[in-house]
């Protein structure tokens, strides 16, 4: 054994690492290159995406035609341009009015746009917290969901337009952000009243609870459709979207109940105990203490709730509203652009990939904003 | 044991103002009878320490004084009011007793300031202001108001004890109830913990301390009870305790305590 040192007892001085540690090769090297599997995988995920990504690109953007009268029309440009036909984008161009309206009146569509912007607006100050005036902002968000609802249906001044006439994306949205709104604060309530000491008040929560999350949601929105008729007293019309809209929010909001659930049993019992002996009310802890962290830790969860609702609406086709997949269906039966399904697909694919990440991207920036180092 | 206060307390006077009185007290855990006719008198400023084995009962016992534990049988009184069902009751001795717990329990989610200003603001009505005001000075009293503005999570053990403890001050409570405060700190943040509840005692506030700290109970008790299985077993001053056990079971739990 050597005790000899090159410098004396705690004056070693502080080294760079060497250049297989940082950098881009250190980086290459611990990720692509660490071990002989490693190095298998990285040559076969490079031979794959050779194969794959080329004819994607070609078939997208290099061979598409953008603007065209008919699927013959679109060959016949790919042809006079000497490559084969890739996509025929001009087929979406022609439907997308009727993809993002659906069969809302042409010139009512300002309503929508309005609507559209009005919604970004209240989202903001809800969704992030530096805005000038947040307060000021926050009861814009309050009042806007009746805004919204009021320049879409109309009346009061505005032509009315039936619901029957919503469609598309702007559907999608409509169910979609109001299930989202509509089911997290029932799902807070559901899961609390899960966890009461009220033996009433807790059966009531768990049944409720089960009862949705073992019934598919196909099969609550025929029910929404049909069976609701027969048990409301005869006479009492009741929108279809609107029967839609509760049967969306109430399904979300059992599933969010129980993902809260799990965020509640993961904190220390301790926490309440802190603010039981400091007299804090029990709306005190749950609103100051419990619901900030378990809905914290419940982020993840409550976002993939979220964006399974989002995806979900699409099975509003079965009852005949027509979502932006069922508006592509629908335009699928045009002679004139038959055999243009990927194209469609592609299409609606697309807008449901750019909301749903955008949701995974917040709860990323919202975990990381709420990180306090525990 | 592994740290003592620097210095003793100073003898401290204890009023004859009864301001805890546990009478005939028996407390269940389902079927499990955890205390059995508990007695025990508290006066205003007395430092009393609750040792012995695990599952003896003591934090049990100290958790039925604010209600975190519901009592079966007997009476509890606090400050002359009697511990029932009734919220008001409740939530009366609330404001008057404190509580550090052995892992702090802070809220995490909040900075140091707004864990000390937070039940001022919403128990008593204290403008946040005025409440911010008093969170730095209890901070300052437990020696970390620099750390105001961080979060629990980035504090040490020690120092997270001690905002604890600065919490509960600035509810400004007549008792502090201790439930082994030092147990979950290493060895180098027993002493500052310890040295702010000698600082406390000093002032003359009424504390009862379960604890394994025999250094601070010899130096800092007026009085120290020792149970098991559910019952007092002894209670006395510091020194006749450590010194003249009376009870086998006592002899055999301080022989083991003080050996290492």
């Amino acid at each position: 054994m050597s005790t000899e040192r090159s410098h004396a007892v705690g004056e070693h001085p502080e080294l760079p690492p060497p250049s297989t540690e940082v950098g881009i090769i250190g980086w290459v090297r611990h990720n692509l290159l660490s071990s002989t599997t490693n190095i298998v995988i990285t040559v076969l995920t490079i031979y794959f995406l050779y194969i794959i990504v080329p004819p994607m690109l070609n078939w997208i953007f290099f061979d598409a035609v953008f603007s065209a009268d008919s699927r013959d029309d679109c060959r016949a440009i790919a042809k006079a341009a000497g490559h084969e036909m890739g996509a025929c984008w001009a087929f979406i161009g022609k439907r997308f009015e009727i993809f993002v309206y659906g069969f809302y009146p042409a010139e009512e569509r300002w309503r929508i746009n309005l609507s559209f912007i009005l919604m970004l607006a209240a989202l903001v100050p809800v969704l992030f917290d530096h805005v000038p005036y947040r307060k000021q902002a926050l009861w814009f968000s309050l009042a806007a969901p009746f805004i919204i609802g009021w320049l879409l249906l109309g009346g009061m001044g505005l032509t009315p337009v039936p619901t029957d006439k919503f469609g598309g994306f702007m559907l999608t949205l409509v169910i979609g952000v109001t299930g989202i709104v509509g089911s997290l604060p029932i799902g807070i309530a559901l899961a609390l009243g899960r966890q009461s000491h009220m033996p009433a008040l807790r059966m009531v929560c768990v049944a409720f609870i089960e009862f949705i999350r073992g019934v598919p949601l196909i099969t609550l929105l025929f029910v929404a459709s049909t069976m609701l008729n027969y048990f409301l007293p005869p006479g009492t019309t009741f929108d279809l979207l609107l029967r839609v809209l509760i049967m969306v929010t109430l399904f979300s909001a059992a599933y969010i109940a129980e993902v809260i659930r799990g965020g509640l049993q993961a904190l220390p019992k301790g926490q309440i105990e802190a603010a039981d002996s400091m007299g804090l009310k029990y709306w005190q802890s749950m609103r100051l203490i419990i619901l900030p962290q378990a809905l914290k830790i419940s982020i993840p969860g409550i976002v993939n709730t979220f964006i399974g609702l989002y995806k979900d609406t699409t099975l509003v086709i079965i009852i005949g509203l027509f979502d932006p997949l069922g508006m592509g269906r629908a335009s699928l039966a045009d002679t004139k652009w038959q055999g243009l399904s990927t194209e469609i697909y592609v299409f609606v694919a697309i807008f449901f990939f750019v909301s749903c990440f955008s949701m995974a991207r917040y709860s990323l920036y919202l975990e990381k904003k709420l990180y306090t180092g525990h | 044991m592994s740290s003592q206060p620097e210095e003793a307390a100073p003898d401290l006077q204890v009023s004859d103002e009864l301001i805890i009185k546990i009478k005939d007290m028996h407390k269940w855990y389902g079927s499990f009878h955890v205390l059995r006719d508990v007695n025990l008198d508290v006066y205003r400023g007395e430092r009393i320490v609750i040792c012995g084995p695990s599952g003896s009962g003591k934090s049990t016992l100290i958790r039925c004084i604010n209600r975190l534990e519901e009592h079966q049988q007997g009476d509890i009184i606090v400050e002359n009011v009697e511990l029932t069902n009734d919220l008001k009751n409740i939530d009366a001795i609330r404001r008057e007793v404190g509580m550090c717990f052995q892992h702090f329990n802070l809220f995490p989610h909040l900075t140091v300031l707004e864990n000390c200003s937070l039940a001022p603001i919403w128990v008593k009505q204290v403008p946040r202001k005025e409440a911010e005001a008093t969170a730095m000075k209890y901070l300052e009293r437990v020696k970390i108001p620099e750390q105001a503005d961080k979060f629990p999570g980035q504090l040490s053990g020690g120092q997270q004890q001690r905002v604890a403890i600065a919490r509960s001050l600035c509810m400004n409570p007549k008792i502090m109830l201790f439930d082994e405060p030092t147990s979950a700190l290493d060895p180098e943040m027993i002493k500052e913990v310890l040295d702010v509840m000698v600082e406390l005692a000093k002032e003359g506030m009424t504390m009862l301390c379960v604890t394994h700290e025999m250094g601070f109970a010899k130096t800092v008790a007026n009085r120290v009870i020792f149970m098991d299985g559910g019952q007092i077993i002894e209670e006395n001053d510091p020194h006749e305790f450590f010194d003249n056990p009376q009870h086998e079971r006592t002899k055999l739990f301080l022989s083991q305590i003080l050996a290492h």
